[in-house]
């Protein structure tokens, strides 16, 4: 059974103590939202889990995932920028990352007519929208199959229907035993969910 | 491996659609070596002696004028965070990026530096020697230049402290790239020793070059 345990973590940015002492679990099947006022620790707590920044202090562990790889190999960083290269067309972005990240380059296409872009296959992304842009990103989830998603305020330029979507991905991928961490401020439809607040000690703006 | 071979081919797609800026380095270097022989004067015998040193100087600051696309783009738009989480080595993955700089920006230049020879008085013995040092050389600019690039990933604009950066450390590489082009057109010294001496910096920086990027990139990760 695969378990994402991260205890009493600290998070030091440029000299400022971001959070401290957080702790938290998840289990395969559970998704965890993290909340809190901006600048609060939600992203870094994300960037942290996917090996993007080094804790101050505390310990990151996966029980039961492939101990040939590290958290990050095994995990998907959705994070507000969407990776995405202008002058090549959805196909090409969305195959590109298929094949960096390990996927099966048939599911591509299936992706992306499961974040509704299957019509705009061929158009340079130069010409997508924040909320398009922010599908693609998404279809990455789909095209490539790894157990943890990490989510960086995901839904902050979806429209409803694309809100709802991707509630629904999230659903399903708890559903097929995934790990789901959310960082969000604005409401996600999520049954269930366990909750984890930042923000308490971080607002006093200690100095390590 | 279809990673990497995925990475290639991304960066070499990129490099020639709209905005790659592939041709940046190219177009400086003949602007470069077209304006010479008018500085120079119309002195055949100079413009021959000058030519290898002026093309040399040509490709080296071409591909310091290219370095700061190398990481920067994929790290203002996120790609860098994706290649972190793929589960290929970072020194391989930025090699990688680094061979398709190389073949986007460093191999137009050792094509275009016979039809520059013409004009600068260069005999076809000597153009050929030009061209053989740069083809030899040139990796030894990009992949000192991807150590450079990894130290300033994260600085908006780094460009000429990117360039301050590498400089000091591709003055070997010119100084044994134009020795070996003397050398194969005026003697004394053999082609073959400076011309080694070369390949051996070129061996190295591939080397040394993704291995201390990779350090450059992870340490910047606090």
């Amino acid at each position: 059974m695969m378990e994402l345990v991260g205890s009493d973590l600290t998070c030091v940015r440029g000299g400022r103590q971001v959070f401290r002492g957080v702790g938290f679990t998840v289990c395969a099947g559970e998704a965890l939202l993290v909340t809190g006022p901006n600048g609060s620790g939600k992203s870094s707590l994300l960037r942290l889990v996917a090996g993007l920044l080094r804790p101050q202090q505390g310990r990151l562990k996966l029980e039961g995932g492939d101990l040939e790889l590290t958290i990050a190999e095994q995990a998907h960083y959705l994070g507000h920028q969407d990776a995405l290269k202008p002058s090549l067309s959805l196909r090409e972005n969305l195959g590109f990352w298929t094949a960096l990240l390990g996927g099966d380059a048939a599911k591509s296409g299936h992706a992306l007519a499961a974040v509704g872009l299957d019509g705009l296959a061929h158009l340079p992304a130069v010409y997508l929208s924040a909320g398009q842009r922010r599908r693609l990103a998404i279809a990455r989830l789909i095209a490539v199959e790894r157990p943890i998603w990490l989510l960086d305020e995901p839904t902050s330029v979806l429209d409803v229907a694309a809100q709802a979507m991707l509630a629904d991905l999230i659903r399903g991928h708890v559903g097929g035993r995934g790990l789901v961490v959310v960082a969000s401020h604005g409401p996600i439809a999520l049954n269930g969910a366990k909750q984890l607040r930042l923000g308490h000690q971080a607002d006093q703006g200690t100095s390590p | 491996m279809t990673a990497l071979a995925a990475l290639l081919t991304r960066d070499l797609r990129l490099a020639v659609r709209v905005g790659g800026g592939a041709l940046i380095g190219i177009l400086f270097f003949t602007l470069l070596v077209t304006v010479v022989p008018f500085a120079v004067g119309p002195d055949l015998p100079l413009l021959g002696r000058l030519g290898p040193g002026m093309l040399w100087l040509g490709a080296l600051l071409a591909s310091l004028l290219a370095l700061d696309r190398l990481l920067a783009m994929d790290h203002e738009d996120g790609t860098l965070d994706l290649i972190f989480t793929a589960r290929v080595p970072l020194e391989l993955a930025i090699a990688t990026k680094a061979l398709a700089h190389w073949l986007t920006t460093g191999l137009p230049l050792v094509v275009a530096a016979p039809l520059l020879g013409l004009l600068l008085n260069l005999d076809p013995k000597a153009t050929g020697a030009v061209a053989v040092t740069l083809l030899a050389g040139t990796p030894a600019l990009t992949f000192i230049g991807l150590i450079g690039a990894a130290l300033t990933v994260a600085l908006r604009r780094g460009g000429l402290l990117l360039a301050i950066l590498v400089l000091p450390l591709t003055v070997p590489v010119l100084i044994f790239g134009v020795a070996a082009s003397n050398a194969a057109i005026v003697g004394p010294v053999p082609f073959g020793t400076p011309f080694t001496v070369l390949c051996a910096l070129t061996l190295m920086s591939v080397v040394i070059g993704p291995l201390a990027a990779a350090i450059a990139l992870r340490q910047g990760l606090e």
